[in-house]
């Protein structure tokens, strides 16, 4: 399948020497929700400008739905939508004119009924007449994203589109990604909350120092580097693990009540090993004679691993 | 729907956007330079004018007309051009004008062509304001509207140029006080330059202003300190001169784009 947005060898050097992104390749395809991971400065929001033409790439180029962006820059950026991470809305003007002059930037013909559609989807209808700078943050960022759709797009950035809003629009913006995704549209967003990406994405891209560390499914980059963990709550407390447990990788924690046995899901033992699995270790521990009342499992989140994949490589993550 | 080709809806909107905030700040937009204006004509045209002899036939009252309306739009045409691209700058809101499938000299014909129409109306509304307290005549309308189109889209121009340059709301006000305002008053809208002493008039011929008064005084009187050609030639070049200056820009991304 052809990408929607084909990105090879980018990178970007900025006017004071900083390498924002270091050949960066990237495929985005028709219809996916991709999240892009980093911490701050990494080059999320750069790659994002580079796509929708406010910075310059120094070398690479970016293809958005067969046209490149420099040369077909207008066929490129009439599909594009972008909310910028800074609220940055005019003060003056009405919500409906400010809306409406964005569908037209975009050449498209004026169409009232879409933008009321837009406006009544992001709750801001009864405020079409409502100047920009009477209204509250979180209506000021709902107007971004009202601007950006106003041209109907096929492709959306979302550039940290939740930083700083409050829970009920933050759930509102869910819901809206998902219709819009049912609707064909591919959505890229870059996000510091890690349970967002969790929750929306279909593949995940992890961005450090300008580098895209990782790019992978959402559920296999869970299993490849999830760890999962499995505690028991012990019946009587142990002072320290029995030697014919050496091997396992076990903790004993909450003063010896519990006994915490993490392993990688998916994890093949090692040819000839003793296979370490759940089953395995129940067995071995109904062998040893060690009652347990109850167990739990728990899988790392995203953020676990985003924060272990970044301090690897000597990040600080966001 | 084509997406290549020139961006009609674009310029339109950021036309439309521009005007809109003219209609907006109607007050300061037009009833402020008609008030200034009446009171020259009170001062200038009443009770100095009355003392001062004609001046090369025509009197000092409707002689400062022309140059009167040329220094309103030579400012407005500077201060909304400047400002319409300078504020999206400052606000941020910049960043659509980027990501938009419009070309540079779409943008600018929106934003350039509100700002010379702004211009242009408060010129007529100003001119209409004159006739109230002096004999105003206007020999040669075509001229005279050519020079009108022609200084504001010359300065609107100019002060996009400026609007781009400014880092910050001083530098935007640096150029138009520190250069055209005395440029303005030193180009003869209110004496011609015959009245100066020989050596200043030679350096008066350096001042762009001068021929853009002077062309603009002959298509209502027919008496000019330069040959109207040569006014036409001058501010022709000056309008030649910035579009080289905005094509660059554009080539080169100056101070809009990283």
């Amino acid at each position: 399948m052809t990408p929607i947005i084909a990105i090879s060898g980018l990178t970007k050097t900025y006017a004071s020497g900083f390498q924002a992104l270091k050949k960066v390749d990237l495929e985005i395809q028709k219809g996916e929700i991709f999240a892009l991971l980093g911490p701050n400065g990494a080059g999320k929001t750069t790659l994002i400008n580079i796509v929708c033409g406010i910075v310059t790439p120094s070398s690479g180029t970016v293809v958005a739905d067969g046209h490149d962006i420099v040369r077909d820059y207008r066929s490129a950026r009439f599909k594009i939508g972008l909310v910028p991470q800074e609220l940055t809305t005019d003060a003056f003007e009405t919500v409906r004119a400010t809306v409406t002059f964005s569908r037209g930037l975009f050449r498209r013909a004026p169409d009232p009924a879409h933008i009321e559609k837009v406006l009544r989807e992001l709750s801001l209808w009864d405020k079409r007449e409502t100047r920009i700078m009477n209204l509250s943050g979180g209506m000021k960022r709902r107007v971004m994203i009202a601007k950006a759709l106003s041209h109907e797009p096929e492709i959306l950035f979302l550039d940290e589109p939740t930083a700083g809003v409050d829970v009920e629009l933050r759930r509102d913006m869910w819901a809206l990604v998902r219709q819009l995704r049912e609707s064909g549209v591919t959505i890229i967003l870059t996000t510091h909350y890690i349970d967002e990406a969790e929750e929306m994405a279909d593949r995940i891209g992890i961005i450090s120092k300008g580098e895209l560390i990782v790019v992978e499914e959402k559920a296999k980059l869970m299993q490849k580097l999830g760890k999962r963990q499995l505690t028991l709550n012990l019946q009587e407390p142990m002072a320290a693990l029995p030697p014919a447990l050496a091997g396992w990788p076990l903790a004993l924690t909450a003063n010896g009540n519990q006994l915490q046995y993490t392993f990688d899901a998916h994890a093949a033992p090692a040819p000839g090993a003793a296979p370490q699995d759940i089953p395995s270790l129940l067995h071995r521990l109904g062998e040893l004679q060690i009652g347990f009342k109850d167990l739990s499992t728990s899988q790392s989140s995203l953020e676990e691993i985003f924060v272990s994949l970044v301090s690897d490589r000597g990040g600080t993550p966001a | 729907m084509s997406d290549v080709g020139f961006n009609r809806q674009g310029v339109w909107a950021i036309y439309r956007f521009e005007m809109a905030r003219f209609v907006r700040t109607l007050l300061q937009s037009i009833v402020t330079p008609v008030i200034t204006t009446s009171l020259y004509f009170v001062v200038f045209g009443s009770a100095i004018g009355s003392r001062m002899s004609r001046v090369g036939g025509v009197p000092y009252g409707a002689f400062i007309v022309p140059g009167l309306i040329m220094l309103s739009i030579l400012t407005a045409s500077i201060s909304n051009a400047s400002f319409g691209i300078y504020f999206p700058k400052f606000t941020g809101t910049i960043y659509e004008l980027l990501s938009a499938p419009i070309s540079f000299v779409e943008m600018i014909l929106g934003y350039v062509g509100a700002a010379a129409t702004k211009s242009i109306s408060l010129g007529l509304i100003i001119l209409a304001t004159a006739t109230a307290f002096v004999p105003v005549e206007v020999r040669h309308p075509f001229f005279m509207i050519a020079f009108l189109l022609l200084t504001a889209v010359t300065f609107s121009l100019f002060g996009f140029v400026i609007g781009v340059w400014a880092k910050g709301f001083e530098q935007l006000q640096l150029i138009p006080m520190l250069v055209v305002t005395p440029l303005t008053f030193l180009g003869g809208a209110f004496y011609s330059i015959d009245m100066l002493p020989a050596r200043w008039r030679t350096l008066a011929l350096f001042n762009p202003v001068v021929y853009l008064i002077s062309g603009f005084r002959w298509s209502f009187y027919e008496t000019a300190d330069v040959g109207v050609g040569l006014s036409l030639a001058m501010t022709s070049g000056f309008l030649l001169v910035l579009l080289l200056v905005v094509g660059w820009m554009f080539k080169s991304g100056y101070r809009l784009k990283n």
